[in-house]
């Protein structure tokens, strides 16, 4: 099944029209995007409602160096009409793409990890961790949007032109970042994957199912959730830098509430806890977004909403949990000799972490 | 008490208090333990047993006292997971077992305690394997390996528990109620399993089941409302009229 995800991925370019194709080069950013909160979420127990903020850094980032390639000589644009005379020296090394990409990636690592040590070592937890992280969001939304001089403000930054000096407005450019941004998918998943089917693995979970007893276990469990949430934020941060030459721009609208839970819902309707349920799910979501958006822009939020309780209700372990327990139910239903077949199945396997050893 | 014991004072605890909103849950406690010795904890409801095993363990933090681990280490500068570390294992009331994962990833968690996360990255060495394989063998579960942890009975949770505290070969082992809900044959299993376990390293058990005290226990401390009564031999402490008075009112056998 994976394979015939990575061939349908690659042959997508070649039949997909140019819009479609760009549309799903977004949704595989946000892919990347949810296997890092699946990681926290699914298998941490951790729900971080701010991936948006790490996003949001990393689409800044890497923003700032096609902003300034797009530029020239000159002063960015949104600068210029704030009335700024120089280019602020923060700004310096965004000059170089190694830089920028390196930014865009180490950058929300580092806000995550020492964010993460602190609300970890104080021992918050559940929801109070969902509301600092929403809180922080929305605190770094508002200064972006207060330093329009270095941030663009409420427009972010936009109108960029080139990205290693070919255009973003070129199909071949266009297919290039998609292809990438697929090849990035499949190597985050193959790394989440690997740190899951790991001793590393089998101990986040342990901490999702009762972290007081890993703590007696002789973990500091403090050490491997602040470790995975900046993996999580790392991941978010590459997602958001493959997001910016795609679409364009990226803007404070990031860091609202809607797009951070909207990342949960993705998760939630895939399957957390299963990795490719959170490419799956947001895919889904991502695609039926779309479709609604054509048909009835204003109701998508309400539609959202109505789909998080649904999966909450009826399928606590979304698509790939519901699909898995269909699975089950049907091989037993065969297995069974005929006469047994009314009587009551057991309860299947509901939970997929790890697997063997 | 000879000087020769001192050094092998396994875990030494002076004058401990324990206050919980102004409640004194342990008053004062001096208690002592030798190396090798495995010591069984009784005490009507309250007497401040199983509070005792949280400052052991650093889940409790005592406003006076002194607690000393081994002869030099003073615990109260460790948290939870260094003291577990240094080898004080500590099994729970309720099982403590992480039910989504295996038997054998349980153990497989068990036996990385002194991994860095890095080193966590790689699988185990073979003497790793081998040794999960016998503990799992010890405690009966090598069969079910593969199995849920979740799924598995009452007694044989509470098995697990043991056998992963096992594996990290701790000096000295806490066992808070390890018989507590258990049949009367997997209660005689426990109790042989908990003599193997005393032939290498220090045990304190925590145990209400005077059945079960009777038969494996050998030294046995009484607790009354966070104080230390009186201690002996189990014939000794059940004739101790102390003992017969603070259990008076509840069964004289204790809480069963």
């Amino acid at each position: 099944m994976a394979l015939a995800a990575v061939v349908l991925l690659g042959v997508a370019p070649s039949t997909l029209s140019e819009f479609n194709l760009s549309l799903l080069g977004k949704f595989l950013t946000y892919a990347i995007v949810a296997l890092g909160l699946d990681l926290i979420w699914g298998y941490g127990g951790m729900l971080s409602l701010g991936q948006g903020l790490f996003f949001a850094i990393g689409g800044y980032a890497m923003a700032m160096y096609l902003k300034l390639e797009a530029s020239g000589k000159h002063l960015p644009d949104f600068m210029d009409w704030s009335g700024a005379t120089s280019l602020p020296a923060f700004w310096q090394p965004f000059h170089s793409p190694v830089f920028a990409i390196a930014a865009a990636i180490l950058l929300p690592a580092l806000v995550a990890g020492i964010v993460g040590f602190l609300i970890f070592r104080s021992r918050v937890q559940g929801v109070y961790f969902s509301i600092i992280t929403q809180a922080l969001t929305l605190i770094a939304s508002i200064l972006f949007v207060g330093q329009q001089a270095v941030t663009g403000g409420t427009n972010g930054i936009t109108d960029l032109k080139t990205i290693f000096g070919m255009s973003l407005n070129d199909a071949h450019t266009q297919k290039n970042l998609y292809l990438f941004t697929a090849v990035m998918v499949l190597v985050s998943f193959l790394f989440c994957r690997m740190l899951t089917m790991s001793r590393f693995g089998r101990i986040l979970v342990a901490i999702r199912d009762d972290e007081n007893r890993v703590r007696f276990l002789g973990y500091n469990p403090v050490v491997y959730k602040t470790i995975v949430f900046s993996i999580a934020a790392a991941l978010a941060g590459i997602a958001g830098a493959l997001f910016v030459p795609q679409v364009g721009i990226i803007s404070p609208a990031a860091m609202d509430v809607v797009p951070s839970v909207e990342m949960v819902v993705w998760v939630a309707v895939g399957g957390r806890g299963t990795l490719v349920g959170a490419i799956l799910g947001c895919l889904l979501v991502n695609w039926g977004k779309s479709v609604f958006n054509d048909n009835y822009p204003d109701q998508w939020q309400y539609f959202l909403g109505g789909l998080f309780v649904v999966t909450v209700l009826l399928m606590p372990d979304g698509v790939v949990g519901a699909g898995r327990r269909l699975m089950t139910w049907i091989n037993r239903r065969r297995a069974l000799p005929l006469a047994l077949r009314s009587a009551p199945v057991a309860a299947p396997e509901t939970e997929q972490v790890g697997g063997g050893h | 008490m000879n000087s020769r014991a001192i050094t092998e004072t396994i875990l030494d605890i002076e004058g401990v208090t324990v206050s919980f909103d102004g409640f004194k849950a342990i008053d004062g406690l001096d208690f002592r333990l030798q190396q090798g010795e495995v010591r069984f904890l009784i005490g009507p409801n309250g007497a401040g047993k199983t509070t005792l095993l949280d400052i052991i363990t650093g889940k409790t933090k005592p406003i006076a006292g002194k607690i000393v681990f081994d002869g030099k280490h003073d615990l109260r500068r460790w948290p939870e997971y260094a003291r577990v570390r240094h080898g004080i294992g500590r099994k729970f009331q309720t099982p403590t077992i992480f039910s989504s994962l295996s038997v054998w990833e349980n153990m497989e968690a068990a036996i990385g305690m002194n991994d860095t996360p890095l080193g966590l990255l790689r699988k185990m060495t073979s003497t790793e394997t081998d040794r999960v394989q016998s503990t799992l063998k010890t405690i009966g579960l090598d069969r079910r390996a593969q199995e849920r942890a979740g799924t598995l009975a009452h007694g044989q949770k509470q098995w697990l528990e043991i056998g992963m505290l096992l594996i990290q070969e701790p000096k000295l082992l806490l066992l808070d109620e390890p018989v507590a809900g258990m049949t009367r044959r997997d209660r005689d299993l426990t109790g042989e399993l908990i003599v193997e376990i005393a032939r290498t390293r220090s045990v304190l058990v925590v145990e209400h089941d005077m059945d079960f005290v009777r038969k494996f226990a050998h030294w046995v401390t009484v607790l009354h409302t966070g104080k230390f009564l009186c201690e002996g031999t189990v014939e000794q402490v059940q004739n101790d009229p102390r003992v017969i008075e603070v259990y008076l009112g509840r069964t004289p056998e204790g809480v069963h």
